[in-house]
């Protein structure tokens, strides 16, 4: 849970509650638009595709930020430090892997 | 010989009463046996244990993504045959829902608004997760009706790699929801289900998170 700065009460509830609902609105909007942009149709593909990747990126982050409520805060600091070491990760991963294989690719063509 | 024996937890037994405890490994700070340390602790043992996951799933795209060069299609359907944007979204909307509302069940937990308010909450969860399940198994079912089994191409085995480990995942994560409902009407809101509560919480979102990029990857990248 985020830390509510009032603390206690009906003011706290709110405070978290309008957390959750934020995230939800930001979400939605952040998934409907791609897939809105998807279903017309009349887009460049590269443009579409950028829209998809940034509001992919986005969106992820919003979901770290109001579900799994990590966020820059000092009491946050150890799952943050792990999600961005996890990530790096992750990305190191994917990366290497489509470097090599498209390369490969490449090279079989 | 006593202060050695303790520096190294081996005999927790003498002067047990004298020397103040040592939580156990590489910690050096005095244990403390608050239930409410505990469940922190616990809490950041089932981050690790996400974030292992996300590494699989890591690979999982990685080897999805690898696999969308025409080559791979081997001759056989590709992702714009394949893909409806309508399920896609529909499943999309599902577990989207889910998460906001395990969050109100979430805030049900943490302001006392009792079992019934929770009970509810986690019921429509599980309910939007199991039409999540029902619009994937109705996807895998036409797909498979239409020749595109795992076996067919390199791309058809990324695929089902990747988008029914997710499903895996989702099935457990309704499994476990329906052991905790269990646990909630047997033995009400005791400490020890709240704190299984909060990691099924974190797994639920974290689900929601994959799937993010999976719709982004896998369907929008596919049909658009």
């Amino acid at each position: 849970m985020s830390s509510p700065k009032i603390i206690g009460g009906p003011e706290a509830y709110r405070h978290d509650l309008l957390g959750y609902q934020t995230g939800f609105v930001l979400a939605a909007i952040l998934t409907i638009v791609p897939f809105a942009l998807v279903a017309w149709g009349t887009f460049p593909a590269t443009t579409v595709r950028w829209v998809i990747g940034i509001f992919g990126v986005t969106q992820i982050l919003v979901h770290v930020r109001y579900f799994l409520h990590v966020d820059l805060s000092a009491e946050r600091r150890e799952e943050l430090y792990l999600m961005l070491f996890s990530a790096s990760l992750v990305l190191t991963m994917i990366a290497g892997t489509l470097w090599i294989l498209f390369n490969l690719y490449a090279r079989m063509m | 010989m006593n202060t050695i024996a303790d520096s190294h937890g081996a005999n927790p037994t003498v002067d047990a009463d004298i020397a103040p405890r040592r939580a156990f490994g590489l910690s050096f700070e005095p244990e403390y046996g608050h239930e409410h340390d505990r469940a922190r602790i616990t809490l950041s043992g089932f981050w690790l244990f996400m974030m292992s996951d996300l590494i699989i799933f890591g690979l999982m795209f990685a080897t999805y993504v690898s696999m969308l060069k025409p080559m791979s299609f081997a001759g056989g359907p590709t992702p714009k045959d394949l893909f409806e944007l309508r399920g896609a979204a529909l499943e999309t909307a599902a577990l989207l829902t889910s998460t906001f509302t395990f969050g109100l069940a979430s805030l049900a937990i943490k302001y006392d608004r009792g079992r019934a308010q929770v009970t509810f909450w986690l019921m429509v969860t599980l309910a939007l997760g199991l039409v999540f399940l029902g619009l994937e198994v109705s996807e895998f079912v036409r797909m498979f009706a239409a020749g595109a089994v795992p076996q067919r191409s390199g791309f058809l085995s990324g695929f089902f790699g990747l988008v029914p480990l997710h499903g895996l995942h989702v099935t457990a994560g309704s499994i476990w929801l329906v052991m905790m409902l269990f646990q909630i009407r047997k033995a009400g809101l005791t400490d020890d289900v709240k704190s299984r509560l909060a990691r099924l919480a974190l797994f639920w979102h974290f689900l929601d998170l994959i799937w993010v990029g999976i719709f982004s990857v896998v369907y929008l990248g596919g049909i658009g």
